[in-house]
């Protein structure tokens, strides 16, 4: 009978709390969490967004061949006119 | 009646412990679950983006890669030309005179270029710039030259210019041969034939 009752004490003075106490924690850490997603799923939204230029560089890379073979052109006639230094 | 009644009272404490418990335990626990399940919420969200961010990066290596090759191979084609029309000391002055420090880097297709000592702009003239002073092109070289910019004038150009006309107009005469009038009111009228609006001369005819 004695050692039932020191086993209620223990279990309300030291096993409720202590479960008390771990749950709180986990608690914490799962909502100190969802912060965090919520800036990263925002973050990657932003990320998304600037990319969506990242298109355009099919337009660069167009324009890039175009201007390098006008550059091309220009330097075959200047080849052709200018005299070499040998 | 009282070991009875102390069995009992023991035993409900028991009870009230064991349902303390259980009830934090469903209390905290039902608070975790809702914050992992806002959790899910944003990851599901993220991967969602992290998916628009890999497709839409996908083909940005490619075309950067092939950017690059293009413009390198302008650099090159640049850099080879200059160094074949004005040679490498001349160009290497070029490339410094246009960008003060820029002599010293070299030329990339050029390794050798780097060891080169850039000669003052003023010195080099090329057969290239004269060519293109020629052509009525403002070569952009020569800018750091301290006695000015020795191929335009603004307000001489026009020196330059008639240089490329014959001798006698740069001696500037007082009167030159003017141009021949010519049409009805000219003042020297030429000879004019005498059968014009006379019958026809009749050859004689061919056996």
């Amino acid at each position: 009978m004695t050692l039932w009752w020191i086993g209620d004490v223990v279990l309300l003075v030291v096993v409720l709390p202590v479960v008390v106490y771990l749950l709180r924690a986990v608690l914490d850490a799962a909502t100190s969490i969802v912060p965090s997603v919520q800036e990263i799923a925002r973050v990657a939204a932003a990320a998304s967004k600037d990319l969506d230029a990242a298109a355009l560089l099919l337009t660069t890379q167009d324009q890039v061949t175009q201007t390098v073979a006008g550059v091309a052109n220009y330097g075959g006639s200047l080849d052709v006119i200018l005299d070499d230094a040998e | 009646m009282a070991p009875v009644l102390a069995f009992m009272a023991v035993g409900a404490l028991t009870a009230l412990a064991v349902v303390l418990i259980v009830v934090a335990l469903v209390v905290y626990l039902v608070a975790v679950i809702v914050q992992l399940r806002k959790i899910t919420g944003g990851l599901d969200e993220v991967i969602g983006h992290v998916g628009e961010i890999v497709q839409k990066s996908a083909p940005v290596n490619d075309v950067v890669t092939t950017i690059n090759e293009q413009l390198d191979a302008g650099v090159d084609l640049l850099e080879g030309l200059l160094v074949k029309k004005a040679g490498m000391t001349d160009a290497v002055g070029l490339v410094e005179g246009l960008y003060a420090g820029a002599g010293a880097a070299g030329f990339r297709k050029f390794p050798e270029s780097t060891e080169v000592k850039a000669p003052r702009i003023g010195e080099v003239y090329t057969q290239g710039t004269l060519t293109l002073a020629r052509l009525g092109r403002e070569a952009p070289i020569a800018l750091g030259n301290p006695a000015g910019f020795p191929l335009r004038n603004v307000e001489g150009g026009s020196l330059a210019a008639r240089l490329l006309y014959p001798e006698a107009r740069q001696s500037k005469p007082a009167s030159m041969p003017r141009s021949p009038v010519i049409g009805t009111d000219a003042p020297v009228q030429y000879e004019q034939r005498d059968d014009i609006g006379k019958p026809r001369k009749r050859l004689p005819a061919r056996r």
